[in-house]
């Protein structure tokens, strides 16, 4: 493994009494597609920009190809990024924007002109380049800003929340323009966002923070399914939190006791975390099966979620193929019975 | 029925109003081309004699000439302090941004007499009056607000991430003014420049206080009200409304048609 491109070690941002980042230490591998996920307030954007150099970190180092960058300003960087709102020069056409960059490196004319059509050919976008950036749709938009920023060829391209402004069925086709680009330029993407759709669906690597803290770094399908804490556990996919007693093979809670693995010692607190997918439903009473009402449905096309009631309150969900509902006809009413494998559970040991 | 009532009504007192502010202008105007000697209904013939004398009089001349070195100075130096001005409030947050902008927005809430007097006291004392750039100092101090308003307007429709995106393409920071703030802000630039140079132009208190011997045109006007009844004054009367009017349409076609849009 080669050394990181990206080191951040002991990085705190403050801004007056506020503090955004707390010693947040993050290595990005050369050629990695990260993502950098969180509510909003959670110091996302405030550790992207420091890498980009926007802001200063109060403590700590920041490291780009091994050289110290706390000291370098913005400009000599090379660290391009897309930014939420794009920021496109609404007084130059597409083209010049995407100009923008080569010009600042006092490259010729003829040199900016070509690489920028190329850059424009690429991105799908040559036949826009004359046109003044307010007349295109916002993918063509998104299109120029992704040009604009990898015209110059950088090592690392750092991307603010690109995608939360565009309707969902252009978001699902930048999502496939991006992962393209990023596998055939092999170079860093660092991306920023809210969503976890965007952020499963690009990224190889996912950074999870809350409150300017990381609590979580690994692959979409690790952070998925063995969350490490109550937070990620609420915050990625539907899952099911009961907080229990250990009893060493099985967990003790309001609702019975289920077995489970990596349990701390017995008599331990220790909360079991049950994704909303791997939890079976019928209409028939079974051996440990947990009796429920339902109060709400979700649908969202293929799938859907039920949330359920149990007897002593506890809300569960469940979610399912819209195929698989068959005769279980949620809206009749009546007592439904949830289950799960013994190895669907998750345990979280907090201290 | 009664929305057309009140519609038409509307319409009628509009056009009553813009009668009103015009109808004096319009009499300037058409008594500069009549041939009486005094401004007396039923009219003389048509007649440009009195644009003739005043195109021949050397002192109306040098007055002009005054106004268009003061008008065109004030408005280069009234527009970069409201650029700078209205840049620094746009980028920079301190402590003390409150009294700091409104100082700066101060002189036009100042009598114009009282900024006169003061103005003729101060460039006195420090030997600064009676001079052609005496005028020009003052009506930079009087006409830099307006720019700074017209500018920071502009500046309020920034993408705050504009100059940063700049920044982060490879501009330093002189050359991300250069090349996006001032871009973005042309519009209101120019009109802030077609604005001051219109206040300038007319400004007659102030100039005539710090002229000195250096009359400007509002001056020379009053000297020759004074002096006499004169047609005269009814033509130049004409001609600096021409000028104001242009400047103020060209300020207003600059910041109307670029400024609604970001």
């Amino acid at each position: 493994m080669t050394d990181p491109l990206v080191i951040l070690s002991g990085v705190v941002k403050r801004f007056g009494d506020f503090t955004a980042v707390h010693r947040l230490d993050l290595e990005i591998a050369a050629g990695e597609f990260i993502a950098i996920m969180g509510p909003s307030g959670c110091g996302k954007t405030t550790t992207l920009r420091m890498i980009a150099g926007l802001e200063a970190p109060s403590e700590g180092e920041v490291r780009i190809g091994g050289r110290l960058m706390n000291d370098v300003p913005v400009h000599e960087r090379d660290t391009p990024m897309v930014w939420q709102s794009l920021a496109l020069f609404p007084f130059l056409n597409a083209r010049e924007n995407v100009e923008f960059g080569l010009r600042m490196r006092r490259i010729d004319a003829a040199e900016r002109r070509r690489r920028a059509a190329e850059w424009l050919g690429r991105l799908e976008i040559g036949e826009f380049a004359e046109r003044n950036v307010d007349t295109l749709s916002g993918g063509q938009r998104q299109r120029v800003a992704l040009a604009r920023s990898l015209v110059t060829e950088p090592q690392i391209l750092l991307l603010d929340e690109p995608l939360s402004a565009l309707d969902a069925h252009l978001v699902i086709r930048m999502q496939g323009v991006l992962t393209r680009l990023q596998r055939e330029l092999g170079i860093t993407f660092v991306y920023v966002t809210h969503s976890q759709s965007e952020a499963f669906a690009m990224a190889n690597r996912i950074v999870i923070m809350s409150e300017g803290r990381v609590v979580q770094v690994g692959q979409p399908r690790e952070i998925y399914r063995t969350p490490e804490n109550r937070f990620v556990a609420e915050f990625v996919g539907r899952n099911n939190i009961l907080a229990g007693t250990s009893r060493g093979d099985a967990i003790e809670t309001p609702l019975g006791v289920f077995p489970a693995a990596g349990l701390p010692a017995a008599g331990n607190r220790a909360t079991l975390v049950v994704a909303a997918d791997l939890v079976e439903i019928g209409r028939t009473p079974s051996e440990g099966a947990i009796p429920c009402s339902l109060i709400s449905e979700e649908f969202v096309g293929a799938t859907v979620t039920l949330f359920l009631e149990a007897k002593d309150g506890t809300e569960l969900k469940v979610q399912l193929p819209e195929r698989a509902l068959g005769d279980l006809d949620p809206h009749a009413g009546g007592d439904f019975h949830l289950s799960w494998p013994a190895d669907a559970g998750h345990i979280l040991v907090e201290s | 029925m009664s929305a057309r009532i009140t519609t038409v009504v509307l319409l009628g007192w509009l056009l009553l109003v813009l009668v009103f502010i015009f109808a004096p202008i319009v009499a300037a105007v058409v008594f500069s081309f009549n041939s009486d000697r005094f401004p007396t209904i039923p009219l003389g013939s048509f007649t440009t004699h009195w644009y003739d004398t005043i195109f021949a009089d050397a002192e109306i001349g040098e007055a002009a000439r005054n106004s268009i070195i003061v008008s065109l100075s004030t408005s280069v130096i009234a527009t970069m302090l409201g650029f700078a001005t209205a840049y620094t409030d746009y980028r920079y947050s301190f402590r003390l941004k409150g009294p700091y902008l409104a100082l700066i927005l101060l002189p036009p809430t100042i009598p114009l007499i009282i900024m006169a007097l003061a103005m003729l006291a101060w460039l006195s004392w420090i030997g600064a009056s009676g001079q052609l750039w005496s005028i020009i100092i003052a009506h930079s101090v009087l006409t830099a607000p307006f720019a700074m308003a017209i500018i920071r307007l502009r500046l309020n429709q920034i993408d705050p991430n504009l100059e940063a995106a700049a920044w982060n393409l490879g501009s330093s920071e002189w050359r991300a003014l250069r090349s996006v703030i001032l871009p973005f802000c042309r519009p209101a630039i120019v009109s802030a420049a077609c604005l001051t140079a219109a206040v300038s132009f007319d400004e007659f208190a102030v100039a005539w206080f710090v002229s000195g011997l250096n009359k400007t045109v509002p001056v020379i006007i009053l000297e020759i009200v004074q002096g006499n009844i004169d047609p005269q004054v009814n033509a130049i009367g004409s001609l600096v409304f021409l000028t104001s009017i242009t400047l103020v349409v060209l300020a207003q076609v600059f910041f109307i048609s670029r400024i609604g849009r970001t």
